[in-house]
Order: structure tokens, then C-alpha cells, then sequence
């Protein structure tokens, strides 16, 4: 009798678990995606990439909050998401371009730099106490055939979706999407049928702010942020590691993966080994396929 | 006769290194003009210089009567100056179908599709590779789609870098008679360079010779054939001078 009671219920202690890392996964797996984007269009890694996500959600605060600009939620997240897609597009056209042909540790110190100056300005305009961005799902669950969900989960699984579903509608269906995946392909190629590369380039670092915007209001709206939860992106930079670094499903798979590790291990394993559960992911990977991990960036070259 | 392309006292240089020390040259409208040359004698700098992929430090360049040195490639190929480089440069996972519409991407309004097929006309073997992605297809495969893409744009006159480079001779053949059959048939105007001096003065009216930077001869054809110097360096030793290939992609490090 005891022992049947239990048993469901741990059950759904553990879809509970899952599906809560399966949500902050797709939140990873999204920065993992701007990594990605801009690895593919610049063949850089932007280290500012979790700044970016962290002064995304605070644009999307200082839309939406009562105390600042009080827009509609929506409406406040889409223009914030527009703000940062400038602000991206923006950073590349006045700072990375500057450095186009310099050795690719040039662009590592700029972007580890930047991500400073990124905090900094968080910093300076919402200052250093966590703020709580106001959605209007906070707090809310529902009730699944006895497993609880928080609404929030559910929304940053089903927005991840939505989000990689247009995002691969972009590169497939446009013309400026097929540009830019011509871009990252070949970019001699690229230039010679008239892609205008450093537009195009500009446009990726764009995108990327603007899903760095959208994985910071997820972030957000599980609890209060400030200028420093951009140190996320180092477990988003393992999770694009993870997946190979030259693919955007891989980088959700790898963002979801540690994501559904990370609570597992907390609960499993003796403590410690949940923060280090990411990294550890990433050794074994690179330890076990790395030929697989960046196979595509090889094949590229021959 | 219309002069399509005006090159005159270009000199480019990677860094210190000078790689064209004051060219000059003219591609009549309807023409196909060769530049014969040995290895490092900087063909596919000129080529890379007159596409606007590398920016003169000296000289001017005109096409169609315009200023083009120092332009965008993107610019130049608006214009209607196709490049396709040395060395099968496809976009690896992309298909057939779509390689061949980027090299539309310039272009406004319709025909692409009309286009396409014309492609597939002189190229059969595109047609039938269509959905494959241009990565798989075989070097001789890839070197058509770049012509193929070339085409695309429409462009008045096109640039064709090392087109056998790599080709078996049976191959060659078949491209530079396609080559010759789209200047005949479509009126595109070519600037070829080609290792193979024998079938690129068979191909061309007229022909230049680069030597370490420098135009040292001209002529047309007959005459370059004729020549003894030709003979001796570019004719007699045809067999040597080609080239396995070699190439390795330097991405990114050209500009
Ligand atoms: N990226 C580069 N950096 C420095 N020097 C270069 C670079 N590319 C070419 N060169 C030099 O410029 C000169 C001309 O090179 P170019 O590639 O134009 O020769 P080419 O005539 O096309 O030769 P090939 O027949 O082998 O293709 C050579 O001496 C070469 O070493
Ligand atoms: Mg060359």
C-alpha cells in the first residue's frame, strides 16, 4: 500500500524535475544559439554573448516594469528584443568590423571586454540590487494529471519553439537568410555573387541580440536578475560546445541536455557535482567525439 | 569596337609584397581575352583586383565606361561583372538549385528561373544533381556550377580564373567548348586566365602575357601563338606547367 502511494508521486517528482530543466535548457540552449550565429557568420566566439542576454532583460524591464516605461508585456518584450537587435547590429558595425583580418584573439579580448562594458551600463542605469521583472504569468501554475507546472516553463519551452522555428524558416525560406548562410559557407564565394558580407555579418550580430533579448526575458520571469546573470553564457558557451559549435539544433540539444542534467545531479549526486555537471558534459564530449564535435567546420576546410 | 573593361597602371599588393606592378589591359565587348602566365605571376591577383575582392593601391579600372577600382564586389557585380574564381568555390552545404540562385542575387525582376534552365542546358549534369548539395559533387561537377553561377548574374562580362585546374582533358575540352559556345551564343564577353596556353589560345582572340606583375607581350592569338617565346615557354612545356591540384581554401586572409 505504502509503497504504491509513493511511487507515482516520485514519479512526478522527477517529470517535474525534467520538465524544469528542460526550461532553463531551452533558455541555455538560446544564448547556446547566439554563440552559434555569430561563430557561424564571423567565425568568432562573442564572450558577451550572456551580457547580451542580461542587458536584453533589463531593456525588456525597463519596458515593461511599472516604475519605468509600463508598456504592455508583449508589446515591451518585442521592442526590447528590437532595441537589442539594434544594439547587436550596432556593435558590430562600430566595434568588431574595426577589427576585421586581426587574429582571432583580437576578437576574444574585444568581446570579453565588451561584456564589462555591458555590465557596467546594466549597472549604472538599473544599478546592482536584483530587480523582478513584471510578467503576467508570475507565480502561476497548472496542474497536469498531478504534476505541477509552472506556467513559466511552460511558455519558455513553447516560445524556444516557436522562436527555432522561425529562426529556421529565416535561413531556409529568405533570401537574405540564404545570404547569410552563403556568408558563413564561403565568404569569397559570397562576396563574388554580390552578398554584401559585412551587412549581412552586421544583420547575424542583430539576430543574435535580439535572441539573447528573448532568452532574458525567460531568464527573468523565473526570478529577479541583475548585471551579473550574463555568467550564464559559460555554461551556454559548453552547451554550444556541446553541440558541436557549428549548429544551431545542436546548440539547443547541448543547452537542453545540461539543462536536464544540471537538477538531476543536484538531486542524485553528492553536492557539487550539479554546477560542475555542465563542464563535465563538455570534457566528456570533447574527450569522447571530437571529430564529431566540430565536423562540420573540418569538412568545411577541405 | 566598345571597350567593356579598362585596366590601366593597376598595382596591388598583399602587405609589402607587390604582386601587379603597373598592368594595363582592354577587353573589347564580345571578346574573349586571355592572360597567359606563369605560377605567382599574379593572374589571380588581377582577377581578384578588377572584381573588387582586392582594392589597387595605384591606377584605374573601367568598366562598361565607369570607375569601378576601389568598389564594393558586390557593387561591381550590380554592375555585371561576374567572377568565377580560381579553385571551385561553391557554397559546400547548399544545393545545386540554390548555389545557382545565389548567383542571381544581384539581380532584380524575373527570368531566374528561365535562367536556371539555360544553365541547365549547357550543363545537363546540374540538372540532374540539382537537389544534391554542391559539397558531394565531384570537382569537375563543382567547377561547372561556379561557371553556372557565374551565368547567373547575366553579366556582360565574366572572369573565369583556372577553369581547368584540376579537370582531366577530356574535361577541359568540354568546358572551354561550352566556354566558347556561351560567348557565341549568349555574347558574353571573358577575360580568361588558364594554365593550359595551348587551349586558351585556341579559345581566345587575343591574349596577354603576364610575367612577375608585368604585361610583357600582346597580341591576338595568332600572333602569341606564332610567337617564339610563346612556344618555348607556354606551348612547348604545356605538359609540365599543369598543375595538380594544390590548392588549399585560404579563407578570410585574402582581404
Ligand atoms: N594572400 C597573399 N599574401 C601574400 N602574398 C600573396 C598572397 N596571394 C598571392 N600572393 C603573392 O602574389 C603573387 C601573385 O599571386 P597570384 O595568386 O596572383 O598568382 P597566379 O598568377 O594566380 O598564380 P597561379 O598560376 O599559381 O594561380 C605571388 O608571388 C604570390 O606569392
Ligand atoms: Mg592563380
Amino acid at each position: 500500500m505504502r509503497a504504491e502511494a509513493i511511487s507515482p508521486r516520485r514519479g512526478h517528482d522527477v517529470i517535474q524535475l525534467l520538465i524544469g530543466g528542460i526550461a532553463s535548457g531551452c533558455i541555455y540552449g538560446l544564448v547556446a544559439l547566439g554563440f552559434v550565429l555569430i561563430y557561424k557568420a564571423t567565425e568568432g566566439v562573442n564572450f558577451a554573448q550572456g551580457d547580451m542576454m542580461m542587458l536584453g532583460a533589463f531593456i525588456a524591464l525597463g519596458c515593461v516594469n511599472s516604475g519605468y516605461l509600463g508598456l504592455a508585456f508583449l508589446p515591451g518584450v518585442l521592442l526590447a528584443a528590437a532595441v537589442m537587435g539594434g544594439i547587436g547590429y550596432g556593435i558590430d558595425r562600430l566595434v568588431v568590423r574595426r577589427i576585421f583580418g586581426q587574429p582571432q584573439f583580437a576578437l576574444v579580448i574585444l568581446t570579453i571586454a565588451l561584456g564589462f562594458v555591458l555590465r557596467f551600463v546594466a549597472g549604472t542605469i538599473w544599478g546592482y540590487t536584483p530587480l523582478v521583472l513584471e510578467t503576467p504569468y508570475a507565480g502561476q501554475a497548472v496542474r497536469i494529471g498531478g504534476v505541477i507546472i509552472g506556467v513559466e516553463d511552460i511558455i519558455t519551452i513553447l516560445v524556444t519553439a516557436g522562436l527555432t522555428l522561425l529562426l529556421w524558416l529565416f535561413f531556409a525560406r529568405t533570401r537574405i537568410g540564404l545570404a547569410a548562410q552563403a556568408a558563413s559557407q564561403n565568404q569569397l564565394a559570397a562576396y563574388i555573387v554580390g552578398i554584401p558580407v559585412r551587412r549581412v555579418n552586421s544583420l547575424i550580430w542583430g539576430l543574435s541580440g535580439a535572441v539573447a533579448t528573448v532568452a532574458g526575458v525567460l531568464y527573468a520571469s523565473k526570478g529577479a536578475i541583475d548585471p551579473n546573470i550574463g555568467l550564464l553564457g559559460i555554461k551556454a558557451f559548453a552547451a554550444a560546445v556541446i553541440g558541436g559549435f557549428g549548429s544551431l539544433p545542436g546548440a539547443l540539444l547541448g543547452g537542453i541536455l545540461i539543462g536536464v542534467v544540471e537538477p538531476l545531479a543536484a538531486r542524485y549526486l553528492p553536492g557539487g557535482f550539479s554546477q560542475m555537471s555542465p563542464y563535465i558534459l563538455m570534457l566528456i564530449v570533447l574527450v569522447t567525439r571530437p571529430a564529431g564535435l566540430f565536423s562540420q567546420i573540418q569538412a568545411k576546410k577541405v | 569596337m566598345e571597350s567593356v573593361l579598362e585596366v590601366r597602371n593597376v598595382e596591388t599588393y598583399y602587405g609589402a609584397i607587390m604582386a601587379l606592378r603597373g598592368v594595363s589591359l582592354d577587353v573589347k565587348a564580345g571578346r574573349i581575352v586571355t592572360i597567359l602566365g606563369a605560377n605567382g605571376a599574379g593572374k589571380t591577383t588581377l582577377m581578384k583586383t578588377v572584381s573588387g575582392l582586392m582594392d589597387p593601391e595605384k591606377g584605374q579600372i573601367r568598366f562598361l565606361g565607369q570607375r569601378i577600382d576601389g568598389l564594393d564586389p558586390d557593387r561591381i557585380v550590380n554592375m555585371g561583372l561576374a567572377h568565377v574564381p580560381e579553385g571551385r568555390e561553391v557554397f559546400p552545404y547548399l544545393t545545386v538549385a540554390e548555389n545557382l540562385r545565389l548567383g542571381a542575387y544581384t539581380r532584380k525582376g524575373g527570368g531566374i528561373a528561365e535562367d536556371i534552365d539555360l544553365v541547365y542546358a549547357y550543363f545537363p549534369i546540374l540538372k540532374e544533381r540539382r537537389g544534391q548539395v554542391a559539397g558531394t559533387l565531384s570537382g569537375g561537377q563543382q567547377q561547372m556550377l561556379a561557371i553556372g553561377r557565374g551565368l547567373m548574374a547575366r553579366p556582360r562580362l565574366m572572369l573565369l580564373d583556372e577553369p581547368s585546374l584540376g579537370l582531366s582533358p577530356l574535361l577541359t575540352q568540354e568546358i572551354f567548348a561550352i566556354i566558347a559556345r556561351l560567348n557565341e551564343e549568349q555574347g558574353v564577353t571573358m577575360l580568361l586566365v588558364e594554365q593550359n596556353a595551348h587551349i586558351a589560345l585556341q579559345t581566345a582572340h587575343e591574349g596577354y602575357v603576364l610575367e612577375l606583375g608585368r604585361i610583357v607581350m600582346a597580341g591576338t592569338s595568332e600572333e602569341l601563338q606564332a610567337s617564339e617565346d610563346i612556344q618555348e615557354f607556354y606551348l612547348g612545356r604545356q605538359g609540365e606547367t599543369q598543375r595538380a591540384q594544390k590548392r588549399w581554401k585560404r579563407r578570410k586572409t585574402w582581404r
